[in-house]
């Protein structure tokens, strides 16, 4: 079994999602490091001028080193925050003053040279872990160099502190910038496949029966979809086309022989003087009469499917057509001594349709008339509007339809039940309907009062 | 500026056995007076307070928190400053909560880790000058003012800045000479803190130990007697009082009068910490909250006379200057730097 695809919407919210998480990580931790590491340098600024301070009150003499430890040094330390504060200035390695135990920088290295810039590290000292800024001076006592080194240590509580807080605020812009991103992820995915959908609902919003190349603007990614559905649709239009050309040569290579074998049965019949002969002449032209109409039929058939697939709609004046229709059939009427009443075709009536179509359903309607009407009866055809509709009526003294309705009637090769010694195929009231459907008309079938059919052929008025 | 040469272990002297921030001290806890508030209720727990703040003085507020928790005894054990600090940096003993005026060694206490953090409503309600972390808190602030005698001024105009101060004491030397009281820096731990305060606001002060120094000073260790001594009559004046005391004293005596200078007036905190090695540190903290409450400051203000941490007040005098709470207080503590003050002192005073 296939697994259903993820839905490109989907999977680009969730790829944009992940790159926004990463995003807000990445700015969460470069503001905290930033944040921290300026945090650190300020008050490594602030310890290292309070040791430098203490550094410069260093003053030598006859008996020792003398230090006049100042006020402020230790004051500017507790101005940031309160902070602890420890001390150790030692002589010549002898702590001097101070708490003895705080820890050296050397402790584990060498002694550091005297130096301008204090040092700094981070060790533990009694119960808390403190920063310390060390720095080296030589102090001359007695003439001689002494090394002194000054050394100030700094609880981090304060920065603590203030890490926390930053902490706090980069947590915050991160997610602030991940819901940003997130909501913007959700845009931008809609906007990147609003082409496709509008390219899906253009060609969904097609007539099944349009077969134009797409060339609806779409985006450079989507090229070669559109091109390649062009090219099926090509395929398909050729194969179409192909159908329709074999319909058209099927028809006429039955219809011409079929033609040339009439011909010769009835110059036959002529000369015939033989009765069984003439007799089975007979027989022959009715047979190929009936092979005839059906192929006729069988290609109009294909033709209304053909072309109800691709209607071509255009202003058609139903009025010419009838009598034009009605012309058609007053020479096969007249050998049954029928008579063809057309009425309301003085002035046009317009509807949007398929010429060709239009005109093979009306044919059908009419030879089925002419086809089940007694001699010496009439059919009458009529032309009239009804509200939006324009509705032709045919109207014969016909056998009826014995309890059947359109719909059975018009199913394909379904003929009536009393349809009894008539000739026919089962396919005139199927197209028929089909072309009624075809023009979003509607065809119906009904006893006619004193016996008949009436047959009803509504299509929407232009 | 002073900016003082002094050589190692010159002054090894001066400081007279006090055995300072790094003195190891062998003898144990030298108690001046130790008073038992037994529970009102059926005893449940006992609060032992270390103090250097007279039972007298404290009493109506440890009553009242009594009445306020009836099963708590109250063990109140007063000490010298640097006696309190002894027992809790050098001894660790065990009390709930330590009570001293002597700012810098409570700062020192703190700042050595040896005191618990405390956050409470209570707390929280105190001025950003009033606490240090949340280890130190100031429960009253005291002037520290000169009280004189207005018939040993004989007519003078009442000084109210050191320049006046000084000015008077070089006009009459004779009236002054051996009438003049001040704290000895070198045994009171209060007396050290004013003075070393002192030359942090102004170089005034020695100007006025100069001066001071020519006229054979009396040189005390407790406010106290330097009043008593006021009252009768063997001081002029005395410089570097505690308001808190001379006030509630004098208040009555038409002759004395407490006069904050208007040049600068130091303001000492008084203040209270819960050790870290504390056996009840809820106790501690429980009469930390109540002297910082609204009952506790009325009872200090109207029963013990010692004035409750008032911002407002502060901003309506703008001559007091609270000491600051910060590592600053550490510095004189230091043992070089104390040596040095004192032999500063020393020759100062000593000139003649």
């Amino acid at each position: 079994m296939r697994r259903a695809a993820l839905s490109l919407r989907l999977r680009l919210v969730i790829q944009l999602f992940g790159i926004a998480a990463v995003l807000a990580i990445v700015l969460y931790l470069t503001v905290r490091t930033v944040a921290d590491q300026a945090a650190e340098a300020t008050q490594d600024g602030v310890l290292g001028a309070a040791t430098l301070a203490i550094a410069e009150r260093l003053q030598g003499g006859e008996v020792g080193v003398g230090l006049d430890l100042p006020y402020e040094a230790f004051s500017i330390l507790g101005s940031i925050s309160a902070d602890r504060v420890f001390y150790r200035i030692d002589a010549d390695g002898v702590p001097l003053t101070g708490y003895d135990d705080l820890p050296r920088p050397d402790q584990g290295g060498g002694e550091i040279a005297a130096s301008v810039a204090p040092v700094f590290y981070t060790r533990p000292f009694r119960d808390t872990e403190v920063r310390i800024a060390a720095v080296g001076r030589t102090v001359l006592v007695a003439r001689r160099p002494v090394p002194v080194m000054v050394m100030v240590a700094q609880t981090r509580q304060g920065q603590e502190a203030i890490a926390a807080r930053v902490a706090n605020r980069a947590a915050a812009l991160g997610l602030g910038s991940f819901a940003l991103a997130a909501a913007l992820s959700l845009l931008t995915a809609g906007s990147v496949l609003r082409p496709i959908n509008r390219l899906a609902e253009a060609v969904g919003r097609r007539g099944p029966n349009d077969l134009r190349a797409v060339d609806h603007p779409t985006p450079v990614e989507l090229r070669p979809l559109v091109f390649s559905l062009n090219g099926f649709i090509a395929r398909l239009r050729g194969a179409l086309s192909r159908t329709e050309t074999f319909i058209a040569e099927a028809a006429h290579h039955i219809r011409t022989p079929l033609a040339t074998v009439r011909a010769r049965a009835e110059i036959a019949l002529r000369q015939s003087r033989s009765e069984p002969t003439r007799e089975a002449l007979r027989a022959v032209i009715r047979a190929v009469e009936e092979s005839s109409r059906s192929a006729g039929q069988l290609l109009d058939h294909a033709t209304v499917i053909y072309r109800s697939d691709r209607l071509t709609e255009a202003p058609v004046d139903l009025a010419p057509l009838i009598d034009g229709v009605a012309a058609g059939f007053a020479p096969t009427a007249d050998l049954k001594d029928l008579a063809l009443r057309v009425a309301g075709t003085e002035a046009p009536v317009i509807v949007q349709g398929d010429r060709p179509l239009l005109e093979s359903a009306l044919r059908n309607l009419l030879d089925n008339a002419v086809k089940y009407s007694p001699e010496e009866t009439a059919i009458d055809l009529t032309l009239a509007r009804d509200g939006g509709q324009a509705v032709i009526t045919v109207a014969d003294r016909g056998r009826g339809l014995s309890g059947e309705g359109a719909a059975q009637l018009s199913e394909r090769f379904r003929r009536g039940s009393n349809a009894g010694d008539v000739v026919g195929s089962g396919l005139g009231l199927t197209i028929v309907s089909e072309v009624a459907a075809a023009h979003g008309g509607l065809f119906e079938l009904d006893e006619r009062e004193g016996g008949g059919t009436c047959a009803r052929f509504s299509l929407p008025l232009a | 500026m002073r900016a003082i040469l002094l050589a190692l272990g010159l002054s090894l002297g001066l400081g007279l056995g006090l055995g300072l921030a790094t003195g190891g001290r062998a003898a144990a806890l030298v108690v001046e007076e130790e008073r038992l508030f037994p529970a009102s209720g059926p005893p449940v727990a006992t609060l032992s307070v270390l103090s250097t703040t007279d039972t007298a003085i404290l009493g109506p507020v440890i009553a009242a928190f009594q009445a306020r928790n009836p099963g708590v005894a109250v063990r109140y054990t007063v000490a010298g400053s640097q006696e309190v600090y002894a027992a809790i940096a050098d001894e660790g003993l065990p009390f709930d909560l330590v009570i001293s005026s002597a700012m810098d060694l409570q700062m020192k206490i703190a700042n050595d880790g040896l005191a618990a953090p405390i956050r409470s409503a209570a707390t929280e309600t105190l001025p950003d000058w009033a606490h240090w972390q949340d280890r130190l808190h100031a429960f009253a602030q005291e002037t520290v003012v000169l009280i004189v005698s207005r018939r040993g001024l004989d007519g003078l105009a009442l000084p109210q800045t050191r320049r006046d101060l000084i000015e008077i004491l070089r006009d009459n030397p004779e009236r002054f000479r051996g009438r003049i009281g001040t704290y000895d820096p070198r045994l009171s731990g209060a007396g050290y803190l004013f003075a070393t305060q002192d030359t942090r606001q102004s170089d005034s002060y020695w100007r006025l130990a100069e001066v001071t120094g020519g006229l054979a000073p009396r040189l005390y260790t407790s406010s106290i007697d330097m009043i008593t001594d006021l009252q009768t009559g063997r001081l002029i004046l005395a410089y570097n009082v505690l308001g808190s005391y001379a006030g509630p004293r004098l208040a009555e005596d038409p002759d004395a009068e407490v006069i904050a200078l208007q040049d600068y007036t130091l303001t000492l905190l008084r203040t209270a910490l819960v050790p870290r090695n504390a056996a009840r540190p809820d106790l501690g903290a429980a009469f930390l909250d109540f002297l910082l409450g609204p009952e506790g400051r009325a009872l200090m203000r109207d029963k013990a006379g010692l004035p409750p941490i008032d911002e407002a007040a502060l901003a309506q005098a703008p001559h007091l200057r609270p000491m600051r709470l910060d590592p600053g207080l550490l510095v004189f503590l230091d043992r070089m730097k104390r040596a040095e003050f004192l032999s500063e002192w020393a020759a100062t005073l000593n000139r003649n």
